[in-house]
């Protein structure tokens, strides 16, 4: 047996009659990596808020005030732009609020168990995948010569066009899946039983809904809400694709692109933490951290 | 359970709703990529596969093509290795702040993209004076990979509980064979999925990307380029169908690999569920 061997055994030996350094030794690497690379970068984002840029030479200067949230909240279009980012975002978690109950019902209830499958991974799938490629995909399809107006075009209606209502409409399509699957999740949890009784008590199906499946399934709501508010928050790649409006994060992109403002930039996307900080606190009051 | 016959006509027309509003987006682009006329209007004149030629001879897409696989190789094994470390640490030990840890794991992907992307961005360039290039890119993208990892195998190991790990420390292995011989075959085949599941979304991650990247550019950095020069957008059409199966299948085998073998149920999305895709 060589030394090698024996250094290992009489390490193995100390990790085993010291399970605290065990501990320490698993979580060094990723809580070490999150603290120093995330939360540490947050920090930074905060104090880059507070910076300032030098008003002759347009450097970065590090000295700290409020200016920047100042101007935020006096400049009347970076209000307007964050009342819309925040209303768009309401709306895009109505829509798919209401597109997605059906479908999340008809899985967790109704469906064999085989299609409840094959429905999770049809709902799965495109959660995952080609963000960018389906924004796109948008913007040839809502193009004037494109497949929504010739869909349209017959019964004498036409598409949206590029807009606020395209933004609206391509958000609640990217962000359906992050709400169909907690509120599958929260449903499949009801139990039938519940649902009988309220119908055996005469309860109709449109009673039975607001009564007892919409509350129980509530946190689910909140759970799938927090994943198409935030995600409507910070995205500026939709409002570019098919608008011309700005959002939260097509000021942060551009001041940190063209503009070269760093700080201003910083300051705006400290929004969407602040705004999604107080989302959060609501959602695990209701419960919804369990649905995720 | 009582479900009328009409309500079951709903709730199907409701679910067909979803589903073709899912997928014809994807279907249409896919009919796109093979689009014969250079113009996007619909319907297409003729199919042909001549871009899916252009596309892979294309220089610039095969450069981006090989910058977003080594993006997701080094953002996939950091997120491995830190999220299997963690998964342990957080299913096999009681200690304070546990929920926490679970919690910060997931901050990443709870608050939206641009602000990960912009904290990275404000430290590397302004604190560290690090130059921003494809190692920044795996930084960024590791960072919110981990909870992808973390979440299939702590799912994994809950299911699969503490007895053999005792009973092999019973026989006598220590930590280091039980981990080997025991905990590291259960958690295998929840390692690949979530290895999988990471390295797709890193492969289609472009908020992050954008503020973390150098000159290099990844394959949704090379979309977001060209989307708006008409020449090129056939060849973008044949990318977007390419990122789409390259993300796809991935996802579609880890799901398979993350299902419970023994319960005939589906239950609510092992592979993580929607608690891990945000970007």
């Amino acid at each position: 047996m060589g030394p090698g061997v024996d250094g290992n055994q009489g390490l193995a030996a100390t990790l085993w009659r010291r399970p605290r350094l065990q501990l320490s030794l698993l979580l060094a690497g990723p809580v070490g990596w999150l603290l120093i690379a995330y939360l540490g970068s947050l920090a930074v984002l905060f104090l880059a808020s507070l910076w300032q840029l030098d008003d002759f030479s347009g450097e970065i200067v590090h000295k700290y005030g409020f200016q920047n949230f100042k101007e935020l909240i006096e400049t009347p279009v970076y209000r307007q732009i964050v009342l819309r980012t925040v209303l768009i975002a309401a709306l895009v978690t109505l829509a798919d609020i209401v597109l997605a109950f059906p479908i999340a019902f008809y899985m967790a209830k109704v469906a064999s168990p085989r299609v409840r499958a094959l429905l999770v991974v049809a709902v799965l799938m495109p959660l995952w995948s080609s963000y960018l490629v389906k924004v796109y995909t948008w913007r040839i399809m809502l193009a004037h010569d494109g497949i929504v107006n010739w869909a349209l075009d017959p019964i004498g209606l036409s598409g949206p066009g590029f807009g606020n209502v395209a933004t609206w409409l391509v958000f609640s399509y990217l962000w359906l899946p992050f709400m169909v699957l907690p509120i599958y999740a929260g449903l499949e949890r009801i139990p039938n039983s519940m649902l009988d009784a309220s119908w055996d008590l005469g309860g109709r199906p449109w009673m039975t809904f607001r009564r007892v499946v919409l509350p129980l399934a509530m946190p689910a709501v909140v759970a799938g809400s927090i994943f198409t508010f935030s995600l409507t928050l910070g995205d500026y790649i939709a409002p570019t694709l098919v608008s011309s409006t700005q959002f939260i994060g097509n000021v942060v992109y551009s001041n940190v692109g063209i503009a070269n403002n760093l700080p201003l930039a910083a300051a705006f996307a400290t929004v969407p933490v602040a705004i999604m900080l107080v989302y959060l606190l609501i959602a695990r009051r209701v419960g919804a951290f369990e649905s995720l | 359970m009582h479900v009328s016959p009409g309500m079951r006509w709903m709730l199907r027309i409701g679910t067909a709703v979803a589903l073709a509003f899912i997928y014809i987006p994807l279907i249409v682009i896919a009919i796109y990529a093979f689009n014969q006329s250079r113009s996007q209007a619909w319907p297409v004149d003729g199919l042909t596969l001549d871009w899916f030629d252009k596309a892979l001879h294309n220089p610039g897409v095969r450069e981006a093509f090989w910058t977003s696989v080594k993006a997701g190789l080094g953002a996939t094994a950091v997120a491995l290795l830190l999220g299997t470390l963690a998964s342990i640490a957080v299913s096999r030990y009681r200690f304070f702040g546990r929920d926490t840890i679970s919690f910060l794991i997931i901050l990443p992907l709870a608050l939206p993209g641009i602000v990960t992307g912009m904290a990275l961005n404000a430290t590397f360039t302004q604190v560290l004076g690090v130059d921003l290039s494809l190692f920044t890119v795996i930084v960024g993208h590791a960072t919110f990979c981990i909870v992808v990892v973390f979440n299939n195998a702590v799912a994994r190991l809950r299911r699969s509980g503490t007895s053999l790990e005792e009973a092999s420390m019973d026989l006598g292995a220590n930590s280091w064979t039980t981990f080997r011989f025991v905990t590291f075959p259960t958690l295998r085949t929840a390692l690949v999925a979530g290895g999988l599941l990471a390295f797709a979304l890193s492969l289609d991650e472009i908020i992050v990307t954008t503020f973390t990247i150098g000159q290099e550019q990844t394959l949704p950095i090379w979309i977001f380029t060209n989307y708006a020069r008409p020449n090129q957008l056939p060849v973008v059409n044949v990318v977007g169908l390419m990122l789409i199966l390259l993300s796809i299948i991935p996802v579609y085998l880890a799901n398979r690999l993350s299902q419970d073998p023994v319960g005939t149920r589906a239950g609510p999305a092992p592979a993580g569920g929607a608690a891990a895709a945000a970007h």
